[in-house]
């Protein structure tokens, strides 16, 4: 039903139940906000969206925009006098109580409070008074958190808590002494967080930041005792162009190659073969636990932040996991070991970049059992805005570049290694490789599984399906974001849900929207569907793609003939798979 | 108790017992501080074994600065004793319960004459007794007395004779309106609340976290009359169709806990909570849940995502708690006093309560604590309507020590302040709004001559900075700013340009903020700078405090003239600021002196004075 309003006297038809917010949208009017985030944090706390409102021939009054409903008849003013010199007022506040480093701030440019700012014109030392002083906490593998810079939005909270349903991060203290920490005041890298990072990306401002390792890539690229490779995870390609200004959902691979090559690696790859590699490993190892009567269901891997989570958590499936090497972790150790004995390069004098969506992965590096040649699988792993940071310092003209192709040997990944970035990619990739082994024939097309793919506009519950293969029933499950799997876990505990094979991301939609992510303003991610339009990319590369399940990537199985032998064999345990701690909380 | 008849059984019970010496104590929490447990157990020790004489605890009567106050019933006549200890008690006992004569020195006096009783004074012979009723009359910790004073008979009243939009009907046509800050009408927050009766889980709540500096009305009620908060809950449920409450209880109030506790159980003992009251099918449980001390969550929604188990913040509204409140149910919150009034309203109607006030004057009664520059101090509940003037000259006794009135700060930190010229101001909530201030829960405190204005603006907000919850900007940040710039002022570093920021800011502050706490913090700020601007602007123009209060702003000198060099200040001056010869005028370095004051307390002539 709708309902008519008038903004700023034009008249507008609006669903019911919107807020002024959004109903300003309809209008093409963008309502300046900093602590809300649709559907996850609705709190009113920064009252920056002030506007006017007049229900029921009723005087004027300020409202906030972001959480007031429209009721038939109302009118709005969004752009009035005093909402302007309040919202300036307001942005004097904030920023009187905020570390104005920007010159130097990770966030410069990208920041929505000096947008705001420069927008208003505010005089930032208007309300000069005392600031406190706050510790960096740089305790954590992946997130550093500058309180000094904190303007309390609590977006941060929101994903922690509310998105992903953990909860780590909340309020401390009370008035002008809050401040956004963990309890007991303890450091954020002791306490259980899983490192998803996609606090970062809901930060306005530099308050939070992944812990930039960018420096230490520029070191070894300089340094002439090492050889530096790096390989791209399938979901950094889908998003580095938006660190150039490209809309969301551009496909900037070739450039993207370009432009790592121009910066000086000694080759440059692509994680999308390890993806394959994991199917293979992956695939087979759940054949055998369904054969030889494994633990099951049995849970991908992948992703760093989601084991993590279930180690802290849930420990009491870590035997569920699969010991697969996340592809990431593959690579690396294929690197230092099958590459390295190919090469003739002594491993230690490989440093193995890898360049990914995700925070977890700056945690993952520095695991137990990640090192097969005796060095760490993973040296370094830079999240797509620290590529895009160092691909700008470099002064490469991104945009300019015509773009060209990954080094070989490992240049191929199929489209379902591709599809890795998105939830429920790595279910679909495995099943198309499982369907050919239980039915003992290739299909003869590839299969698709809709049924377990994101429904655009969704990321709430988790997603089931049955497929049948010959004779078989395989009962799948699928899961993105914690809160989702904690969900599923439990209705698994409980007996509620009974499938043979889950994969669970850590991040809500999978990794295109990892916390290593470029930075998109809440404007964008409030009417946006991110998650849809960066999986885009990686479904028409799987559409557009030869060759479309990993089983017939001959470079997989190449490796398997020159250095693993087959699939789950004693050499690629040893390489390829790894083991779990039960953490606990 | 299952029934309506067993209900006026207990009370004829109840009511058949008398004695022929009743001793009552007040042992409410400013009975007990002001040492009221010595003195109840030396009478409780002395009657043991005298079958005559009945020693009971009561609640607050309200005279809170004469605490321990014991009263002695005999023959009909009812006699106080204040200031009472131990020693006194037996005194009492000996003289007066044994022997017949009344000590008339341990009496109240009032213009130098004893008073035999506190009824006898202006102090309560001007007040009206509604929420208060059975406040230091019954013992809190016996449902049979609540009982005897017609306890739960209105809750058996609506559960047997009225609907439940009767009930609402009759709280809206009462005219009662929120006693703890809001002033919105009862009956119409239970109105909102009442759809979908016995179709959606509903809760109904009560605030008792009070929180204002300088109130307590509310312990008062609690630790006096605990029952009368349950019962009116028991009612309002029945109205909304709900059948769970939660009292949010402050945790600093052990003795209210106590008291609600006991009530609680005992309510459940006689069938009064529980499912099934009096056979009439109506289910009613209480809890308690313990507040840790923010005064944020007195606001409402902030209170109700206490209970829920975080931290005390409060959300936006809409939705309102009629719509979406405790678990995101459709929830009613009231305070203790507006409860208070409740069972009384349903069995002496709308029409009693209505004729309370003064009249043109908002219905009922309100209790305020009366603190400050004034004579006595204490709770009293007055007419809705009465004047300031007859708050302060005739209840209060005026101010002590012969000094003027400047003004009085209603509402506690989030009200705003009348000056002297506004004395006759009738009390009520549309009358103070008018002159920009609010009755708030009800504390009134009365400042004299010697109070600087910007100084009273600055202690209320040290209070909302420091109890500022942080959610949203303005208040967080913007308080403190405020309050920064106020301390600039004090500190004579104030400019006028700082006038015009302290305004603005106000203003923003109160417009901008999400919650009460934040919306009404610049009250102060705002009414003291209507009201008191020249006493900012001495501040800042001629650096001067007019009341001699702000010690940046301050100078101690030596009239020359007045002084006989006796040296004593010069010896007594902790940092050695004055010299000067014996017999000879001394001098004061005020580069050196920290205006602590001792010199002029030490000087025998008169000779040294702050201006």
């Amino acid at each position: 039903m709708d309902v008519n309003v008038k903004i700023n006297g034009k008249d507008y038809a609006v669903k019911q139940g919107m807020t002024v917010l959004e109903a300003a949208r309809v209008a093409n009017i963008d309502i300046p906000t900093l602590c809300y985030l649709k559907d996850i944090n609705e709190i009113g706390a920064c009252r920056l969206c002030l506007v006017e409102v007049s229900e029921g021939g009723k005087p004027f009054k300020m409202v906030t925009a972001c959480v007031y409903p429209v009721s038939e008849g109302m009118q709005i003013l969004t752009n009035t006098p005093k909402i302007n010199a309040a919202r300036k007022t307001n942005l004097q506040l904030v920023l009187s109580n905020h570390e104005k480093k920007c010159l130097t701030c990770v966030r410069s440019t990208t920041c929505e409070l000096q947008r705001l700012c420069n927008e208003y014109k505010v005089d930032e030392d208007y309300f000069k008074g005392d600031q406190p002083k706050f510790a960096i906490d740089a305790s954590s593998p992946a997130i550093i958190r500058d309180n000094n810079k904190c303007i309390l939005c609590r977006r941060c909270v929101a994903a922690c808590k509310t998105m992903q349903g953990i909860g780590v991060i909340g309020a401390n203290d009370r008035g002008f002494d809050t401040h956004i920490g963990c309890q007991f005041e303890k450091d954020l890298g002791d306490v259980a967080c899983v490192n998803c990072g996609q606090c970062i990306v809901a930060c306005p401002v530099g308050a939070l930041y992944e812990r930039d390792d960018t420096d230490k890539v520029r070191a070894a690229i300089t340094d002439p005792t090492k050889k530096v490779y790096i390989c791209t995870a399938p979901s950094v390609r889908a998003q580095i162009g938006e660190c150039f200004g490209y809309a969301p959902g551009t496909d900037c691979e070739p450039q993207m190659v370009e432009a790592l090559k121009m910066l000086g690696f000694d080759g440059v790859f692509d994680m999308n073969l390890t993806a394959d590699l994991t199917i293979i490993e992956e695939a087979n190892e759940l054949i055998s636990r369904i054969q030889n009567g494994g633990t099951l269901p049995m849970m991908t891997s992948c992703s760093p932040g989601w084991i993590k989570y279930c180690e802290h958590y849930f420990p009491e499936f870590t035997e569920n996991l699969s010991t697969c090497k996340s592809p990431q972790q593959m690579f690396g150790a294929l690197m230092k070991t099958y590459f390295a004995q190919k090469e003739g390069i002594d491993p230690k004098d490989i440093f193995f970049v890898s360049a990914i969506p995700c925070t977890a992965k700056k945690f993952e590096v520095g695991r137990p059992d990640q090192s097969a040649s005796g060095y760490p699988d993973v040296d370094v792993a830079v999240t797509t805005r620290e590529v895009g940071r160092m691909i700008q310092q470099a002064g490469i003209d991104f945009r300019a570049l015509k773009g060209t192709e990954f080094d070989k040997p490992f240049d191929f990944g199929s489209g379902a290694g591709a599809i890795f970035g998105a939830t429920g990619g790595v279910m679909e990739a495995a099943l198309r490789y499982a369907a050919e082994i239980i039915l003992g024939k290739p299909l003869e097309k590839p299969l698709e599984t809709p049924e377990i793919r994101r429904q655009n506009g969704s990321d709430d519950g988790y997603r089931t399906a049955t497929y049948k293969v010959g004779d078989l029933d395989v009962k799948v499950a699928v899961a993105s974001g914690t809160k989702n799997a904690k969900q599923l876990l439990e209705d698994v505990k409980s007996g509620k849900l009974d499938v043979q094979f889950i994969e669970i991301m850590c991040c809500p939609g999978g990794c295109v929207n990892g916390g290593g992510q470029p930075y998109q303003p809440a404007s964008v991610r409030n009417t946006v569907d991110l998650r849809a339009l960066r999986a885009s990319v990686l479904y028409n590369d799987d559409i557009n793609c030869d060759i479309r399940e990993s089983q017939k990537n001959a470079a997989v199985w190449k490796l398997y003939e020159e250095f693993f032998g087959t699939p789950n064999s004693h050499k690629a345990h040893e390489v390829l798979h790894t083991s779990y701690i039960k953490r606990g909380l | 108790m299952k029934t309506i008849s067993e209900l006026y059984a207990a009370k004829e019970v109840e009511n058949s017992k008398t004695y022929p010496v009743l001793v009552t104590v007040g042992i409410a929490t400013c009975g007990l501080a002001a040492g009221a447990g010595p003195v109840i157990d030396k009478l409780k020790e002395l009657a043991s074994g005298n079958a005559d004489v009945c020693v009971k605890q009561v609640g607050c009567i309200g005279i809170c600065q004469h605490e321990p106050i014991c009263e002695v019933y005999v023959n009909g006549e009812r006699f106080t004793y204040v200031k009472m200890n131990a020693e006194k008690a037996a005194r009492v006992y000996e003289q007066h319960i044994l022997g017949g004569r009344p000590v008339e020195e341990f009496m109240l006096t009032e213009k130098g004459e004893p008073v035999q009783n506190l009824m006898g004074t202006t102090f309560m012979k001007l007040q009206k007794r509604v929420a208060m009723r059975n406040c230091g009359i019954i013992d809190p910790e016996s449902i049979d007395e609540y009982i005897g004073r017609d306890g739960y008979r209105a809750l058996a009243k609506v559960l047997t004779e009225m609907t439940p939009d009767g009930v609402i009907q009759q709280v809206l046509d009462s005219g009662l309106r929120g006693r703890g800050g809001g002033g919105f009408p009862t009956g119409l927050k239970w109105r909102f609340a009442c759809s979908n009766r016995g179709q959606v889980k509903k809760y109904v709540c009560c605030n008792a976290d009070e929180g204002d500096p300088g109130a307590f009305m509310d312990r008062s009620v609690l630790e006096g009359d605990p029952h009368s908060v349950i019962e009116a809950m028991a009612i309002a449920a029945y109205a909304i169709g709900s059948d769970e409450g939660y009292i949010y209880v402050r945790a600093e109030y052990p003795t209210a806990i106590k008291r609600l506790t006991i009530a609680i159980e005992q309510a459940h003992r006689y069938g009064l909570l529980g499912e099934n009251i009096f056979g009439t099918g109506f289910n009613f449980d209480v809890k308690l849940r313990f507040g840790a001390g923010a005064f944020v969550c007195g606001e409402e929604t902030a209170l109700m995502t206490s209970i829920e188990g975080n931290r005390g913040e409060p959300r936006p509204r809409p939705p309102f708690p009629a719509v979406k409140g405790l678990f995101a149910r459709p929830t009613i919150l009231n305070n203790v006093e507006t409860y208070a009034n409740i069972a009384q309203i349903i069995l002496q109607g709308a029409d009693w309560y209505q004729s309370l006030q003064c009249p043109g004057c908002a219905a009922g009664t309100k209790v305020f604590a009366l603190t400050g520059k004034i004579t006595n101090t204490g709770l009293v509940e007055i007419p809705m309507g009465t004047t300031l003037r007859t708050i302060i000259e005739d209840i209060g006794g005026g101010v002590p020590n012969g000094k003027k009135f400047k003004a009085a700060q209603t509402g506690g930190p989030s009200g705003g302040c009348i000056p002297a010229s506004l004395i006759d101001t009738p009390i009520d909530y549309d009358n103070l709004a008018k002159i920009g201030s609010i009755i708030g829960s009800g504390g009134l405190i009365v400042m004299d001559e010697d109070t600087c204005m910007v100084d009273m603006a600055r202690f209320f907000l040290d209070f909302t900075v420091d109890e500022s919850c942080g959610k949203c900007a303005p208040c967080r940040i913007g308080t403190h700013r405020l309050l920064e710039i106020l301390d600039r002022i004090i500190a004579g570093n104030g400019t006028l340009e700082d006038l015009d920021k302290l305004e603005e800011l106000a203003t923003y502050v109160k417009s901008a903020s999400l919650c009460g706490l934040g919306q009404t913090a610049p009250n102060p700020v705002i009414s003291t700078l209507v009201r008191f601007r020249d006493e900012y602007v001495a501040h800042v123009v001629d650096k001067k405090c007019p009341a001699g209060v702000c010690k940046n702003l301050l100078r101690y000198r030596i009239l020359e003239d007045k002084c006989k060099g006796c040296t004593a200040c010069a010896r007594k001056c902790p940092v050695g600021a004055i010299s000067g010869t014996v017999k000879n005028p001394h001098k004061i370095d005020t580069s050196k002196c920290i205006k602590c004051g001792v010199c002029m307390a030490t000087c025998k002539f008169g000779a040294i004075v702050k201006e």
